[in-house]
């Protein structure tokens, strides 16, 4: 084994000029940038933007969407505060209130659905399709918060991709109210908290082994 | 932080700044001065001198990995601790999750813990295997032992006996069935 000393010589040798990071929260605002630009493209494309204006007005539903989109916000803000080594932990609960406020928002509705419908606030809506767009979302976007993260080489890869999934998660959620053009069933929210679960266990497992410092060759 | 603390950080934050331009002779600088400071921190949490010195390097190494994610305008210790924790509670894992599958051996251990290795009679005993192989059937016995004790080829064997390739391959097999069989009969009557 070569002493500290060595060790010391050949690092200082392969001083490299290296490219420093930007800011955690420009880096952040720059990835969000192009998130909201692309899912402005698709929406407008879509001709989705009419019926949400119109459904905007419903105070209620705007809180969730709301509460929904900065849940994806601060998630990803966390992130890229996260994966730098000598940032606050305490990072990871800033996408916790608007998460809250997301749930028991879409929560309320589902529960005076289910007073108002009865036993119909209790169908399955098109919940496979919820599904199956979430997760289907999630993978372009987590793909690219994971490049994006990459280069901070985070120390502690499994929180940074917990709460990065968070955000990939959230920001497929808000984007699905844009085809979702009916109330939220208790089904509907089971399926929505569902689908985030997964996508953020997905993220964890999948990325874990490729982010982060690799462990070390010494033993 | 006093002064001293806050000046001897400064002085750090610059060196690491230079060090990102690819100063090397300033990185050198750097490094050797942190080292003492690394050291102090991975002391508290290792006993033995060698792994001090390899969370040490692993440090090291992961600090030079990472340190284009140092921001100048920001204390250079808090990053480095960071760091330093971090390498130290893994390498601590590492040990963990050794210690809970091997048995570190000293002078006074003569043998080891798996109380298999340490039963004389389970070692290879020739003669019972020799015995077994007269016993075995004259395809099979001769077989075994051009193939397996003559450690013949396939084709020289089959040269040798007559017999073609896939009759020995057969042979072989069978030989080695029985030969099983006729050990493990001798062993339970022992």
């Amino acid at each position: 084994m070569t002493s500290t000393e060595d060790l010391i010589q050949s690092l200082a040798a392969d001083a490299k000029p290296v490219r420093r990071l930007r800011p955690p929260f420009l880096r952040a605002c720059g990835w969000l940038a192009v998130f909201v630009a692309g899912a402005g493209i698709v929406t407008i494309a879509t001709g989705a933007w009419p019926d949400m204006l119109a459904r905007l007005k419903d105070q209620r539903f705007a809180v969730e969407l709301l509460a929904t989109f900065a849940t994806g916000l601060a998630a990803v803000i966390a992130a890229f505060y996260l994966s730098l080594p000598d940032r606050s932990r305490f990072w990871a609960i800033l996408p916790l209130p608007p998460l809250a406020l997301w749930l028991l928002s879409s929560g309320y509705e589902c529960y005076r659905n289910w007073i108002e419908l009865g036993p119909q606030g209790w169908r399955l809506g098109r919940s496979s399709d919820c599904f199956a767009f979430i997760l289907t979302m999630s993978i372009p976007v987590a793909l690219a918060l994971y490049w994006a993260l990459r280069r901070a080489v985070p120390l502690d890869a499994l929180r940074v991709l917990i709460v990065g999934g968070l955000g990939v998660a959230a920001l497929s959620a808000a984007t699905l109210q844009f085809y979702h053009p009916f109330d939220v069933t208790v089904i509907d929210l089971a399926v929505h908290v569902t689908a985030v679960v997964i996508v953020i266990a997905i993220m964890a497992a999948v990325g874990r082994a490729g982010l982060g410092i690799r462990r070390s060759p010494i033993r | 932080m006093d002064s001293e603390t806050n000046q001897l950080d400064h002085e750090w934050a610059v060196l690491m700044a230079a060090a990102q331009t690819g100063d090397g002779a300033a990185y050198r600088r750097l490094l050797t001065a942190i080292t003492p400071y690394l050291r102090s921190i991975a002391a508290r949490h290792h006993r033995e001198r060698a792994d001090i010195e390899d969370s040490v390097q692993d440090i090291l190494l992961t600090v030079h990995a990472v340190r284009h994610t140092y921001d100048p305008a920001r204390p250079l210790k808090p990053w480095l601790a960071a760091i330093a924790r971090r390498r130290i509670i893994d390498r601590l894992r590492g040990q963990g999750r050794r210690r809970a599958r091997e048995t570190f051996l000293s002078t006074e251990h003569e043998t080891f813990a798996a109380p298999e290795t340490n039963t004389y009679e389970a070692e290879p005993d020739a003669r019972a295997l020799r015995e077994a192989v007269a016993q075995l059937p004259e395809g099979q016995r001769q077989a075994v032992t051009l193939l397996k004790i003559e450690e013949k080829s396939l084709k020289e064997a089959s040269a040798a006996s007559g017999m073609s390739i896939v009759a020995l391959k057969v042979s072989t097999h069978r030989a080695v069935k029985s030969l099983r069989k006729i050990l493990e009969r001798g062993r339970e009557e022992t």
